[in-house]
């Protein structure tokens, strides 16, 4: 079991920091390599310009206590809403106003274009909706009936 | 076509009976074309072993008007300008003789000269060629072997689709299967018009006669009809699932060849052609050779088994009115005749024409931003316009020939009903037919005659899959100029010592390379200087085998890369290029892209060693960002340090970079410059970059004019030596001089 040279914390405002030796960076930030394909692999922690600190080959094999941490602040970063199902859509033709069950409830989103669906890696679906926002469809095939019909008409 | 009335062997032949005596021997003879003023006149060069010969047509016979002995003191230089190929023979720097032709014939000329070096270095003297396309082995004169010059050769015709049957032989079992259900379904459908004859002459007019209604043989009869309908309708549906089927997979087959045929073909075709063109023929051609397969053959094949089934049937009935009913079916065939060559033409042009507009539409779509930045929106749009007002007016003039067609053959149809009928009551009023009979003919040829009319459209069809079965093939037939080897050698470990001997290239009639050595050690890093157009990245795309030499060879580690794989050999070489190429996909897949098996820890190395990693990292779905056409925009840096990653996973022993750093700022390219370091250490490298400083870290720098090396050295030693490198040094300094006092 690795573990990363330095410490990850929060100081009083709320902003991640990492200690390593007598040197504090701050304010860090730590991003996934790889999201969407293999979330619990590699990490990394950012200082503010954007250069590397800390290279972790992967998530799960850290300390309970510096993963835990670490999970926290790449929880507070990233925003990827999961659908779980489409639950109706306003036409056929874009742009298209979704009705959709996420991992963060039920919310409504605009589809701009067929091209704002992307398939990446295998199975797997990004929408980007209008406003920016990107939403993952973990499995196409894992979907319900209802929400994979309405789905075959944008693919 | 052949311009020279005469053959090799007839030339030949009149060497021959020159000869002085039996020692003399013909080493090699090449045809020329122009005479000594440049005319076009057939003629001839031969080499014996004692002297060059010129032969030309006197009175149409091939004779020897003059000669040359051989000299220890001659020399044969071959050159050409501006398309014309010249063959001089010098005896102490004078002129002794010259023979000229068009730049076709050099290859074979270009022999003969090899068989006079090797004559002098006192070899054996036997010439032997190779095919231009194919490498099969020639005899004296010629430079395409047979197969290959009658491939070059074949018109366009109906024909054409018969060599679909490569794609459809491996479903042979398939097809005849679905043959034999055309055949019962057709028949199935016959019944019921020869059912009319018992019902009428049995039932009907027997009633109407007063007789009594048989209610088992009516019941009988209409079972008999109800089945024989079921039948058609099982039948019919087994063979259309069958055949289209089928037919799919060949489309399929087609496309997939047709697209594989495309990818191994070498860079200069893609060149030559037009990105529209080609799309058009694989997407579209295909996919109308498929629909004529599935549909409209199909369609035919039932028709024309229909007709003959009738036929029979009729024949069997009362073989007189079958003969008047069958006989409009010659003057149809004239007439499908008639228009047909008419029509092929037409929708030829039509294709071509189409695909016109598919040119412009590829033209302007990857070009847009000149477009826009040069406001000429109007004139895109009128030449969109314009091809599509020549679509129409092709389109239309078709269309009139065309819609003659349909309205003539119902016409006909008409009038062969009228026939029948006129001779049918005649043959009744005489007894000879009963009304039953007549009734059945009518209801066989009212049904033959319509099938007539959509078997009149099956001309059309039939050239459209002509025309497109053509242009497949044009591109199937099309052996890439990079040939794979008979018989590659391999290469499993690769030093990297690349040698360049002799080697000339011409595009077109243009000599870009000339005469051009060079020796590479492994390792060593090679800086190719000039100015643009001296031949730099000409000389890269011949050292990655996207073109071959047209004179001398390319060795890596000693063997001639021509013998090498193809695949095989790019294997060993990473190109890095001014403009990289990023697919659609995620970072990690571009990345990936020269081995897609690299797991994800390599690709991140890969990106690291790139100076990648970081901005890779501050994208929001870092390596599995899109990027591509459709993908996240980056800047040309940063698409280049992904290119840079790309070259550096697969970990070639011989690196080109075609000028990696010119299209980004200067800091930037530092940035570049320290990734690529980390690519360059210890690989053969062959660089070329416009800005000189880029290329400080060089073992060597060759520089290139015109083609030619015109010198080399490092730095230190071409500055000190004051020639063409310090002449494009310093006017680059100058350059830079006043730009900074400009203040930009």
């Amino acid at each position: 079991m690795s573990a990363i040279d330095g410490q990850l914390s929060r100081d009083g405002h709320g902003v991640w920091t990492l200690t390593q030796g007598d040197t504090m960076h701050c304010p860090v930030s730590v991003v996934r390599a790889y999201p969407l394909s293999a979330p619990d692999e590699s990490c990394s922690v950012l200082d503010a310009h954007g250069h590397e600190l800390v290279w972790i080959e992967s998530l799960a094999d850290l300390p309970e206590a510096q993963q835990a941490s670490l999970r926290t602040a790449l929880a507070e970063r990233e925003f990827t809403p999961v659908i779980s199902a489409i639950l109706g859509i306003s036409s056929i033709s874009t742009p298209s106003r979704w009705t959709v069950r996420t991992d963060r409830g039920i919310t409504e989103l605009l589809l701009p274009g067929e091209e704002a669906l992307q398939r990446v890696g295998r199975g797997s679906l990004l929408v980007a909706d209008a406003a920016g926002v990107q939403y993952l469809i973990r499995d196409i095939a894992a979907l319900d009936r209802p929400s994979r019909k309405l789905l075959e008409r944008f693919l | 076509m052949n311009p020279h009335p005469i053959g090799a062997e007839s030339w030949t032949r009149a060497a021959r009976a020159h000869f002085g005596g039996p020692d003399e021997t013909l080493l090699g003879l090449a045809e020329t074309d122009l005479d000594a003023h440049r005319q076009f006149s057939p003629g001839a060069v031969a080499l014996t072993t004692r002297r060059w010969l010129t032969l030309r047509l006197v009175d149409g016979h091939a004779r020897v008007v003059s000669e040359c002995p051989l000299s220890a003191s001659g020399a044969a230089t071959l050159s050409d300008h501006g398309g014309v190929g010249t063959l001089d023979w010098l005896v102490e720097g004078k002129l002794q003789a010259r023979w000229e032709f068009r730049l076709g014939l050099q290859p074979a000329v270009q022999l003969l000269v090899d068989a006079w070096s090797r004559l002098i270095a006192g070899e054996g003297a036997q010439v032997s060629a190779h095919c231009r396309s194919c490498d099969v082995e020639l005899t004296t004169g010629e430079t395409l072997c047979e197969d290959c010059a009658a491939a070059d050769e074949t018109p366009p015709s109906t024909l054409t689709l018969l060599r679909l049957w490569r794609f459809a032989r491996p479903y042979q079992s398939r097809l005849l299967l679905g043959f034999g259900l055309t055949l019962a379904a057709t028949a199935a459908t016959l019944v019921p018009p020869y059912l009319t004859m018992p019902l009428m002459d049995k039932l009907l007019i027997p009633y109407q006669n007063g007789q009594d209604l048989d209610k088992r043989l009516v019941s009988l009869y209409m079972l008999g009809l109800l089945s024989a309908a079921l039948l058609g309708w099982l039948l019919g549906w087994a063979r259309t699932y069958v055949l289209a089927r089928v037919s799919e997979r060949i489309g399929a087959d087609l496309r997939t060849t047709t697209f594989d045929h495309l990818l191994n073909q070498s860079l200069s075709y893609f060149g030559s052609k037009r990105t529209g063109d080609l799309m058009a023929r694989i997407g579209a051609e295909t996919d109308r050779i498929n629909v004529f397969l599935s549909l409209h053959l199909l369609d035919f094949a039932t028709d024309v088994l229909m007709i003959g089934m009738t036929a029979l049937v009729l024949f069997s009935i009362n073989h007189w009115l079958a003969l008047v009913t069958l006989l409009p079916l010659p003057l149809i065939g004239y007439l499908i005749h008639v228009v047909r060559d008419r029509l092929r033409r037409g929708f030829e042009r039509a294709d071509r024409i189409w695909s016109e507009v598919t040119n412009v539409l590829a033209d302007v779509i990857p070009g847009i931003r000149v477009v826009k930045a040069f406001a000429q929106e109007g004139r895109e749009s009128g030449r969109f316009r314009a091809a599509n007002q020549h679509n129409l007016e092709v389109n239309d003039r078709v269309n009139k020939v065309w819609s003659l067609f349909s309205p003539t053959v119902t016409l006909l149809t008409e009038i062969g009903l009228l026939v029948v009928w006129t001779f049918g009551i005649w043959q009744v009023s005489n007894d000879e037919i009963t009304v039953g009979v007549l009734t059945a003919f009518i209801a066989y040829i009212s049904r033959f005659y319509t099938r007539l009319d959509t078997m009149s459209r099956i001309v059309s069809h039939t050239q459209k899959a002509a025309a497109g079965a053509k242009r497949i093939f044009d591109i199937l037939d099309h052996q890439s100029n990079v040939p794979e080897p008979a018989q590659p050698k391999s290469l499993p470990r690769v030093e990297g010592r690349i040698e360049l001997e002799q080697v000339g290239f011409r595009y077109g009639n243009r000599q870009v390379i000339r005469k051009l050595s060079l020796d590479i050690r492994p390792g060593e890093m090679i800086g190719l200087v000039g100015h643009s157009g001296s031949g730099k990245s000409t000389l890269v795309n011949l050292m990655c085998r996207f073109y071959d030499v047209s004179e001398g060879a390319i060795r890596l580690d000693g063997i001639d890369v021509r013998e090498l794989a193809v695949a095989d050999y790019r294997r060993h070489i990473g190109l890095v290029l001014q403009e990289p190429f990023l697919f659609f996909g995620t970072i990690a897949e571009n990345i990936a892209y020269g081995r897609p098996d690299a797991t994800r820890a390599e690709i991140v190395a890969a990106a690291r060693a790139a100076h990648a990693h970081e901005f890779i990292l501050r994208l929001p779905h870092g390596y599995d960002s899109l990027v591509g056409e459709r993908g996240q925009s980056l800047s040309g840096g940063e698409r280049q340090r992904i290119s840079i990653a790309r070259a550096l996973l697969i970990d070639p022993r011989i690196l080109i970079l075609d000028e990696a750093t010119s299209s980004v700022d200067s800091t930037t390219e530092k940035a570049i410059q320290s990734a690529l370091d980390n690519l360059v250490r210890g690989r053969t490298t062959i660089a070329i970059a416009h800005r000189l400083s880029t290329l400080r870290k060089a073992d060597r720098l060759v520089v290139l004019d015109r083609g030619a090396v015109v010198e080399t050295g490092n730095h230190d030693e071409l500055m000190a030596r004051q020639g063409a490198y310090f002449a494009l040094y310093q006017a680059q300094a100058r350059q830079a001089e006043a730009l900074l006092e400009d203040g930009v």
